[in-house]
């Protein structure tokens, strides 16, 4: 193999718990290699947040192995998984009892950074995302409009500067204009970056626009994976749910 | 209750003091139920079957009529006696129940999504119960020892009844001399000191709780 693979899922099925009979995930396959951008595609409650669970060993698979820079999720000491993985969630997630700038240094400070560093790189973020620190840095989250926790939310995922980040539909809850815009933004902070993505949406739209791989996922199965210019073309009755969707806004393909 | 204002004025130095007394009962019982209910409401939170053990007793604590309860404790040895240790220790099992059950309430009633990030980004569970739930779940917290002050400040005039002194005495003095006067010297600073308590915790409550 040419490329490392960052994140590797082989045949990972997960249900919610050992007696449940439902899976959530079936045996669900997929690399992705480093620096690049996967996008989970599906609609609601097709698996999606539990393969991100899966990876920074908030679940264990109940068969097949997810592995993360080579190790499985469970030889990783969870602790040091996750503060090695960047998680933005829709609404931030961000704690509403810290200032933006607790919030953001939050990771650091776990790691212990000496306070000048901290801060210092709080700043740094804080600029990286768009976002005046002087002005920001110590408003609290109910002071900023939702854009602007998002912002914060990619701040706080970046602050450790974890090679791989998790999104969660990160954009999901904003306007149309404030999503456009901070798709632009994210997409070109992640190049210049070179983390190792996995993002989740049900926004076609968006999956084509930030993915270097689209994978489909339907019931906890994946269904198609490819390139975003090839996605388009799939004959998967699932694809062409997609695609309609994005006719039926008016949007030409 | 012509006779009331003179009264007040010819034992105000006995009243003070009974309020004094009263008030020190009232805040080392209370000392004792935090320090006993809110660590252990931080046990129990997230272990569902020593939570409905927990909140079982205290439940049924709470159900034993005070007076009784008093009672009860008389003739244990170290905690019981006839006497100021024995209130206290009466008083504390009442305000347990409330303090312990909104600890629980308000350290589990949190966003999930402010858990699952708190998770995600790598905290242990010590770190998100000291850094996350306590100061999100504080509010609520606090009401329970509102709750609890105001209960306690009611019972505890039941404790001159075991010689324990505060504002029950002139109570117990007047309803057995059937006397106005006195049950109004032990009801009405009673009532403002529970008053008093509701607006002081309930102002401080508002000032904790994170929106």
């Amino acid at each position: 193999m040419a490329v490392e693979n960052t994140i590797e899922v082989r045949g990972a099925s997960w249900r919610a718990t050992p007696e449940s009979s439902k899976e959530i995930l079936v045996n669900v396959s997929l690399a992705v290699p480093k620096g690049r951008t996967l996008v989970l595609l599906g609609r609601s409650g097709s698996g999606k947040t539990s393969l991100l669970k899966l990876i920074n060993g908030m679940q264990w698979p109940t068969s097949g192995e997810v592995r993360v820079e080579g190790r499985t999720t469970r030889e990783w000491e969870a602790i040091r998984l996750r503060r090695h993985i960047g998680y933005v969630i829709q609404e931030a997630g961000l704690f509403p009892h810290f200032t933006v700038a607790e919030n953001v240094g939050l990771v650091p400070k776990l790691e212990n950074w000496p306070a000048a560093k901290l801060t210092a790189r709080v700043e740094e973020m804080l600029r990286l995302v768009g976002l005046d620190a002087r002005e920001f840095a110590h408003r609290r989250p109910r002071e900023l409009s939702g854009g602007q926790r998002q912002r914060v939310g990619v701040a706080r995922a970046l602050a450790a500067d974890p090679p791989i980040l998790l999104m969660d539909e990160p954009f999901g809850a904003l306007d149309p204009v404030t999503r456009t815009e901070l798709q632009r933004e994210f997409r070109a902070l992640a190049q210049r970056l070179e983390k190792t993505i996995v993002f989740v949406t049900h926004d076609l739209r968006e999956a084509l626009f930030l993915a270097s791989d689209i994978v489909l996922l339907e019931k906890g199965r994946v269904v198609a994976s490819a390139k975003p210019e090839e996605f388009l073309r799939l004959q998967h009755p699932g694809v062409l749910a997609f695609t309609a969707s994005l006719e039926l806004n008016g949007a030409p393909a | 209750m012509t006779g009331f204002w003179p009264f007040l004025l010819e034992h105000r130095g006995e009243i003070l003091s009974h309020t004094l007394e009263h008030t020190e009962l009232v805040l080392i019982a209370m000392f004792f139920a935090i320090l006993i209910g809110v660590p252990l409401g931080m046990v129990i939170v997230r272990r569902a079957a020593l939570r409905v053990i927990a909140l079982g007793i205290a439940g049924v604590l709470q159900t034993i009529p005070s007076l009784a309860l008093f009672g009860f404790l008389i003739p244990i040895p170290f905690i019981g006696g006839i006497g100021t240790r024995t209130a206290i220790v009466a008083l504390t099992v009442y305000a347990l129940l409330p303090i312990l059950r909104n600890t629980c309430v308000g350290l589990a009633e949190i966003d999930p999504a402010i858990l699952e990030s708190a998770e995600a980004m790598g905290m242990t569970q010590r770190q998100i119960l000291f850094r996350v739930r306590l100061p999100l779940g504080l509010a609520v917290i606090l009401a329970g020892v509102r709750t609890a002050t105001i209960i306690t400040i009611g019972v505890a005039t039941i404790a001159a009844a075991i010689g324990a002194g505060g504002l029950g005495t002139f109570i117990f003095r007047g309803v057995a001399l059937v006397n106005d006067s006195l049950l109004l010297a032990g009801a009405i600073p009673a009532a403002l000191l529970a008053i008093g308590a509701d607006l002081l915790l309930g102002r401080l409550e508002r000032r904790l709780r994170v929106s």
